[in-house]
């Protein structure tokens, strides 16, 4: 853990992390760092590996190697068939807990209602009382702005809805750290607006996040630190203002000039 | 046609109707709680077990429901006896009656079917949502319970009252090794009375009232299910 005893630990910390896809290296030591209430953006072209990372430090992905820490713990890892996996499956499902993931897709519970899916974490793996989980539940809902819709099944709602309860579901854990993994990649360009507003303003409340996105204009806007994977290795890092007006890397800067 | 004899042997046909229920009721939750684990390890592994259920389903869907019941009647039901001292445990009063033969048979029977439907509908469960679950610390067996099994047996749910219908029918079958349901009360009539034809009739009038009980009490719970997605 690269922290003094003074200071507090950081929200999340992720070291030197790598992937093996059979002879592909798709991450070749990538680590960030985020204190509470930062806001890391992810950014680079499709294959620079970060989802993958994203997806390693939840392990969803298995890393071959890595340190994950959350709050100052380290996640127990030990070397197994396919590379590393938990030493102790009660630690990584309490990990879990605590780092809300919002996916691409919104993988909505298709056969809850709306109000369902979003009580079912605290309730199942929280302990919650229900009434209690479905204040919380109705609460979320209504600042996602959904609240009218809480008895609708996922399958009637618009893509851009249907991620905004995805993301009332993760709060509704009241985690750590949120994960995005390009949230609104499957959405139609209209509906886009509506779930950025969302986590927007996740962001000014002081939520910590990492967000791996292709909205170049998002990321510099609510980012307080950016980073550029190109071929599963951090290329860039900085303050949103250097990544975007003035990096350092050739490549950076032609992939921040592409997408503008 | 004739139909005197009709009062005469009613109450009997409803203890036939019981029997053919609870042979119904009975094969369908036991076969039912070996077909989620015998569908379940087909998607899971580990592969000995994938292997086993793989080639279970494929026996009992490979050989005729009749020959399944005798062998297991004639054949277990013969084994037991040349067990020592079983006469005088507490089961015995059990393995002599023809009805917990069925009750197997037919419950293996549903399992082989059964086992088939659940493989498919536990990968027919998308990914993401099992993922979604799992990102949220939910224990494998939290996830199977709240998540992939009901979404699973949401998606086969109009397959499965399908093959609970024409279990129903294959019922009679169990009238061969001597178990009284609707059949096998009307094979009682045909000897006792020698009318053959409106036994018969009476007999499927009763399996079609049955079926249509069935096919209205599904419909009420499918109703109540989420409808499925595009």
């Amino acid at each position: 853990m690269p922290d003094d005893a003074l200071s507090p630990p950081a929200a999340i910390t992720v070291e030197d992390l790598h992937k093996h896809f059979g002879n592909l290296h798709v991450l070749r030591g990538v680590g960030v760092t985020a204190q509470d209430g930062d806001v890391v953006s992810l950014i680079g072209s499709s294959g620079s590996g970060k989802s993958t990372f994203l997806r390693c430090i939840n392990m969803l992905e298995t890393p071959s190697s890595g340190r994950i820490f959350l709050g100052g713990e380290q996640l127990n890892l030990k070397p197994g068939r396919e590379g590393l996996v938990p030493r102790d499956r009660h630690q990584l499902e309490r990990f879990r807990a605590r780092l809300g993931m919002v996916f691409q897709s919104f993988n909505l519970w298709q056969h809850m209602t709306v109000l369902q899916n979003v009580i079912e974490g605290p309730v199942q793996i929280l302990r919650l009382p229900r009434a209690e989980a479905r204040d919380r539940a109705e609460a979320h809902l209504a600042r996602v702005g959904l609240w009218e819709k809480r008895d609708a099944y996922p399958a009637y709602l618009s893509g851009g809805q249907q991620q905004r309860v995805a993301i009332a579901r993760a709060l509704a854990m009241d985690p750590r750290v949120m994960l995005f993994d390009e949230p609104t990649s499957a959405l139609d360009p209209e509906l886009v607006g509506e779930v950025l507003k969302v986590i927007r303003e996740l962001a000014e409340e002081g939520r910590t996040m990492l967000l791996v996105t292709h909205e170049m204009r998002f990321a510099r806007d609510v980012s307080s630190k950016v980073l550029y994977l190109h071929q599963g290795q951090i290329e860039e890092e900085g303050p949103p203002e250097q990544v975007f007006g003035s990096p350092t890397s050739d490549r950076c800067r032609a992939f921040v000039a592409s997408v503008h | 046609m004739q139909w005197y004899w009709l009062p005469d042997y009613l109450p009997r046909f409803l203890e036939g109707i019981l029997v053919t229920l609870e042979l119904l009721g009975l094969s369908i939750f036991f076969g039912m709680a070996l077909a989620i684990p015998i569908g379940l390890v087909q998607v899971t592994g580990p592969w000995p077990l994938a292997w086993a259920a793989r080639l279970f389903c494929t026996v009992i869907r490979g050989t005729p429901l009749l020959i399944q019941i005798w062998l297991i009647y004639y054949g277990l039901g013969s084994l037991f006896p040349s067990i020592p001292g079983i006469r005088e445990t507490m089961i015995w009063p059990l393995l002599r009656e023809a009805f917990p033969y069925a009750v197997v048979a037919f419950s293996l029977s549903v399992a082989g079917y059964e086992g088939e439907v659940m493989r498919g509908a536990f990968r027919g469960v998308p990914r993401g949502e099992l993922e979604a679950a799992r990102a949220m610390g939910m224990s494998p067996f939290t996830v199977l319970r709240r998540i992939w099994l009901p979404r699973a047996l949401q998606n086969v749910f109009p397959t499965l009252a399908g093959e609970f219908i024409l279990t129903l029918k294959s019922t009679p079958l169990a009238a061969t090794i001597t178990v009284y349901e609707v059949y096998g009360i009307g094979s009682i009539v045909r000897q006792e009375t020698y009318r053959i034809y409106e036994p018969l009739l009476f007999v499927a009038l009763i399996y079609l009232l049955l079926t249509f009980v069935m096919v209205i009490g599904f419909r009420l719970l499918e109703r109540r299910m989420p409808r499925r997605t595009a």
